[in-house]
């Protein structure tokens, strides 16, 4: 299986806190990586790592080396706009713009230029019929996005991702604003992306991890506790540790 | 002590309710009185007629086209300088002790006595950069004067804009700059066009910045370039109101009305723009 995102010994400070601490993970493509843990335990972080969102925080160091499909993406001549076309992110909460259901999916393509205007619609659709949201939404494209449900927001949000082809997408707690039903039909467009994408997603769900994931993650305290398939990791734990947070001993 | 809500509930909503009629009656009234007594004085001739008569009789049209000049002149030296850093100091400055040194400096300017702006223009404008007495000189004046109002609305209607905005477009692998342009702007432009209203407000009617720099006592004739002197109407109408004897009252409430016209109608302008881009937006 092809890695397609590899740190080594990647430590992560903000201020004085060590966030990370030593670091070794190999996602493969085409599979969906959950990283699971407490609150606090650096999960979120981690993955902002991936597409060095934490830049945008004042006071935080990175130390160790991020591969991004075989590039070492902490350099100084990394080129950010490159690295997050290429590794997109679904946050916590819906967060489409305040502009219509078309402006939003068409947002990344007017600013990056990929398309000219004849290729909106087509781009549209695709787009929209990759999320499940097509149908729904057709007769819909110019209303305000802001007046869909949370899931749909959601579908849309990730909808907006797929027109700058991203290979890489992280999910940051992608359905901790949704209700259970919006929940598991967002877990089943996770697995149709998973055809074309590598998913990465944060979750503090561990039935979700379960279900939606092959491989697992546990962080605790900003160490990475132990990785591997998420079948093996759910039935028979390596570590104490992870056997404590999987049975619900503490987290 | 009263313990019955619905009785506090009354009282709370008489107080509110009685501070807001107690803010809105005066300023009815001035608007009322205004009109009442400047009315009559409106009517073509005095729109667009010279002063006659040492300015007891014929028209404003000099100080009219002045104020307009230095309203346009003061806008242009003052909104791109203005946006731009308040763009500057919100979105690219680093947050430290200097920065907000000078943030802090900025909001201070806003509340400096506009008498003290006419004089620097005056020292700097006037005097040492040799403009004269001029629309430039004027305007230049104003435009510092202004510089604050519009720095401030300009980053107050920046940090109204949600951060999650920036973080998404940033992670669609749009850069800082066009973040900024395509997201960040569009969504503030109402604040800063508020910030731009109040600037022509305070440009139009102040009268201690030009007296030195650019105002004319009499001067029945039109500018031919920016450093000409031009009459302007909060000057003129304290002039009239003050230097020369008996003149009209009318004539002294019509200035006023015209005054208060032209600042309106410019807001208008500003507050139909600023519509325009909220309806873009959908909230």
């Amino acid at each position: 299986m092809h890695t397609m995102i590899e740190t080594h010994q990647l430590n992560f400070f903000y201020g004085s806190f060590h966030g990370l601490i030593d670091i070794n993970l190999a996602v493969a493509q085409y599979q969906i990586t959950a990283l699971i843990g407490p609150s606090g335990c650096g999960k979120s972080t981690l993955l902002r790592t991936f597409n060095r969102m934490n830049d945008l925080i004042e006071n935080v160091r990175v130390t160790g080396r991020v591969f991004i499909d075989g590039v070492d993406i902490y350099t100084p001549q990394t080129d950010l706009v490159n690295l997050r076309k290429k590794v997109g992110m679904v946050f916590q909460r819906p967060n489409p713009f305040a502009l219509s259901v078309a402006e939003n999916i068409l947002f990344s393509v007017k600013i990056h230029k990929t398309a000219p205007a004849s290729q909106y619609e087509a781009i549209l659709e695709e787009s929209l019929r990759a999320v499940d949201l097509w149908e729904a939404l057709k007769d819909k494209l110019h209303r305000s996005a802001l007046q869909l449900s949370l899931e749909q927001q959601q579908r849309l949000c990730i909808a907006r991702l797929l027109p700058v082809k991203p290979d890489i997408l992280l999910m940051d707690e992608p359905c901790s604003a949704l209700d259970p039903m919006s929940t598991a039909h967002i877990e089943e467009l996770m697995r149709m992306l998973k055809v074309n994408y590598t998913i990465l997603i944060v979750t503090h769900n561990m039935q979700q991890a379960a279900r939606v994931s092959d491989f697992a993650a546990f962080l605790y305290l900003g160490e990475l506790i132990e990785f591997g398939s998420t079948e093996k990791m759910f039935t028979v734990p390596k570590d104490r540790r992870t056997e404590e947070y999987l049975t619900g001993k503490f987290g | 002590m009263i313990k019955n809500p619905y009785l506090k509930e009354k009282i709370a909503f008489t107080l509110l309710f009685g501070a807001t009629v107690l803010v809105v009656l005066p300023v009815i009234f001035v608007l009322f009185y205004i009109v009442k007594q400047g009315w009559p004085a409106i009517n073509w001739e005095f729109l667009t007629q010279m002063p006659q008569k040492g300015m007891r009789a014929g028209g404003i049209f000099p100080a009219i086209i002045g104020t307009l000049y230095l309203v346009l002149g003061t806008l242009l030296f003052a909104l791109p300088l203005g946006v731009l850093s308040g763009v500057y100091l919100t979105e690219y400055a680093r947050d430290n002790g200097l920065t907000r040194l000078v943030k802090l400096a900025i909001i201070n300017l806003a509340g400096v006595p506009s008498v003290v702006y006419g004089l620097f223009g005056l020292g700097i404008f006037v005097v040492f950069l040799k403009f004269g007495a001029s629309i430039l000189a004027g305007s230049l004046t104003l435009a510092i004067m202004v510089l604050p109002i519009i720095i401030t609305t300009t980053r107050e209607a920046l940090d109204s804009v949600p951060q999650s905005f920036r973080q998404v477009s940033l992670s669609l692998g749009v850069s800082k700059w066009q973040t900024i342009r395509h997201v960040v702007l569009p969504h503030a432009m109402p604040g800063i066009l508020t910030g731009m209203i109040l600037a022509v407000s305070r440009a139009a009617g102040e009268t201690a910045p030009i007296l030195f720099t650019v105002a004319a006592f009499y001067l029945p004739r039109l500018p031919k370039s920016v450093f000409d002197q031009v009459m302007a109407l909060p000057y003129h109408l304290y002039v009239i109101s003050t230097q020369v004897p008996h003149v009209k009252l009318e004539i002294r409430y019509g200035t006023a009305l015209v005054l208060l016209i032209i600042v309106l109608s410019l807001n208008l302008v500003a507050i139909i723009v600023r519509a325009q881009f909220r309806k873009k937006k959908k909230w």
